[in-house]
């Protein structure tokens, strides 16, 4: 008993914040896995990375107008991968520039828009959170938006999922099979762009790439098999978001101060230890597949169609 | 905006600008965005360590930033490159929130370090911030013919016994210490903009080498002047002006571009077209 109560300090489950944290981390964890693997598999990390970032601007605008900030970032995000899409972000050559682009000028615009927030309301906590993020403070509203939202991106996913796996994996012979690279290409964009938006409400905007990406490379050091690698991610991504929520829970009994580490750092220490961990163990099971060419590891994504 | 206090600013600028335009533009041709991006959003761990143990945040930002490159470098060797650059990234900017947490900087100092102050700069800063040019200077120097080899022929410089990982390495180095000296004037999140913008512009007008580094050097010290000059007069953030700048060259630079080429491709398809 004493154990238990050194594990989960007092209050653990009785606390209406830490439900709300552990069911928004829960569905951003659900949404965040298959679509990392796909994100990874297709080498958009960048992409996804400035999503969260552009969520900033989203964030931030939020805040300005008075809306809850989930709003902000699904808007941006949308908005962005629009215009990404515009200057051409499908082609491998120069995406990153064009990601890069967009990033910029959003991240110009988010400056302004904190400043503004700042210099008019005079609180000057929306810098932080809206990066960083702040899961204890999501408020209850939040929650069914974020349920709808995964439930879009979901659907979408199960509509386009098998075209957009091969795809990704081998775009000539999804042409050749009379698939539109093309258009899943914007359907993975759109749902990308949702997804990101509520990992930015979990661990801020900027941070949101550690529970999209990190899960996912993870799943895909240890399994090949797309369906179960989705399902590894997901559940690795709960697992980081739900022991880095009650890890912070408990922070706050310890030094320096007694006011709480961030969650986020939480999260996101976790994400890189799992990343790190699925690595040694797909070393220490690789010898047993001699067969396999020394580079078509798990982390091929050629190996997912072979 | 002449004033002794801007004098710094002025100065700091300029050099901020030459170096981000040269580097950058090797960034650009390797396709390093990314990097560049991630290098400076990591070394915002430093700047906020720095804070909490109370050195100076020149020290945390070029020890951070060249850990940053240390770990990207040798993350990338086996497995994905972008999936260790984003998991670098993502540990040291929480990392960074960890110790603002701890310490007990507000806000105000997180945005100015985010998004750039340039009113802050000291005249104690100088000889650091020249410091880490001369030296990013020099290393793109010593570096010059093999990363560019190795960037626009890569089989051929593997051919000639250039080694592939010490180049990034080297390369990566380079931005590391770029990034460091540039952040306390746009920001940990604009640096890149600076690193990407005035050179994609560049590269978009002209194919030679030469003359693409020196426009690119050009158009990052007209981005910073203006930015601060706009900055000064409307007092709105520096790094927006500077996001919004280096956006607008890029895309002045691709208009450019597209204009050049559309006679270009008419004279080639004609022939084409003749013979069929």
């Amino acid at each position: 008993m004493t154990f238990i109560h050194y594990l989960f300090e007092p209050g653990f489950f009785g606390s209406g914040p830490v439900h709300r944290a552990l069911i928004v981390g829960a569905i951003a964890a659900l949404v965040a896995g298959p679509l990392g693997v796909f994100t990874v598999l297709r080498g958009q990390s960048f992409a996804g990375e400035a999503l969260g970032d552009i969520g900033t601007t989203g964030g931030s605008g939020a805040y300005l107008v008075g809306v809850g900030p989930l709003w902000g970032f699904l808007v941006f995000n949308v908005a962005a991968v629009a215009v990404m899409e515009l200057i051409g972000v499908q082609r491998r050559r120069g995406r990153d520039l064009a990601t890069g682009v967009v990033l910029g000028s959003g991240l110009g615009l988010a400056a302004l828009f904190l400043y503004l927030e700042s210099t008019h309301q005079s609180t000057t906590g929306t810098t932080v959170s809206v990066l960083f993020g702040s899961l204890f403070s999501v408020a209850g509203a939040t929650v069914p938006i974020a349920i709808a939202v995964a439930a879009v991106v979901l659907t979408l996913l199960l509509a386009v999922g098998r075209p957009l796996l091969l795809a990704s994996a081998n775009p000539e012979l999804a042409s050749a099979r009379g698939i539109s690279v093309r258009l899943t290409g914007y359907a993975y964009l759109l749902a990308l762009s949702l997804a990101v938006a509520l990992c930015a409400v979990t661990i801020g905007s900027i941070l949101s790439t550690a529970l999209l990406i990190g899960p996912a490379a993870a799943a895909l050091r240890v399994s090949a098999r797309p369906v179960w690698t989705m399902g590894i991610a997901v559940g690795l991504a709960i697992a980081a978001a739900w022991i880095g929520v009650l890890l912070a829970y408990d922070s706050y009994t310890w030094p320096p101060h007694h006011q709480g580490w961030p969650v986020s750092f939480f999260v996101v220490a976790l994400v890189l230890v799992i990343y790190l961990g699925c690595g040694a163990v797909a070393r220490l099971r690789r010898p047993r597949r001699a067969i396999a060419p020394p580079h078509a590891g798990a982390s091929d994504p050629r190996a997912i169609v072979a | 905006m002449f004033s002794s206090f801007m004098v710094n600013a002025w100065i700091v600028g300029t050099i901020v600008a030459v170096v981000a335009g040269a580097v950058g533009f090797f960034v650009v041709t390797r396709g390093s965005s990314f990097a560049a991006h991630a290098l400076p959003n990591g070394s915002f761990a430093g700047a906020a360590g720095a804070a909490l143990i109370g050195i100076d945040t020149l020290i945390g930002l070029a020890v951070c930033s060249l850990l940053g490159a240390l770990g990207i470098a040798l993350l990338g060797r086996r497995g994905r490159h972008d999936v260790a650059t984003a998991l670098v990234l993502v540990l040291m900017l929480a990392l960074g929130s960890l110790f603002l947490s701890l310490s007990s900087q507000y806000a105000p100092a997180v945005y100015s370090l985010l998004f750039g102050e340039i009113l802050g700069i000291g005249s104690n800063e100088l000889a650091p911030t020249a410091g880490l040019a001369a030296a990013s200077v020099l290393g793109l120097a010593v570096l010059y013919r093999p990363l560019m080899l190795s960037s626009v022929l890569s089989e051929v410089a593997q051919a000639r016994g250039i080694r592939d990982f010490a180049i990034e390495l080297g390369f990566l180095v380079v931005v590391a210490l770029t990034a460091a000296m540039t952040i306390p004037v746009v920001g940990t999140l604009l640096v890149f903009t600076l690193m990407i913008g005035a050179p994609a512009a560049a590269r978009s007008v002209t194919d030679s080498p030469g003359r693409a580094m020196t426009l690119s050097v050009a158009i990052a010290i007209g981005t910073v002047w203006g930015a601060i000059a706009l900055s000064y007069d409307t007092n709105y953030p520096i790094g927006f002006f500077v996001g919004t700048i280096s956006s607008g060259c890029y895309l002045l630079g691709r208009l450019a571009a597209a204009h050049r080429r559309r006679p270009a491709r008419a004279a080639t398809s004609a022939p084409a077209a003749a013979r069929t």
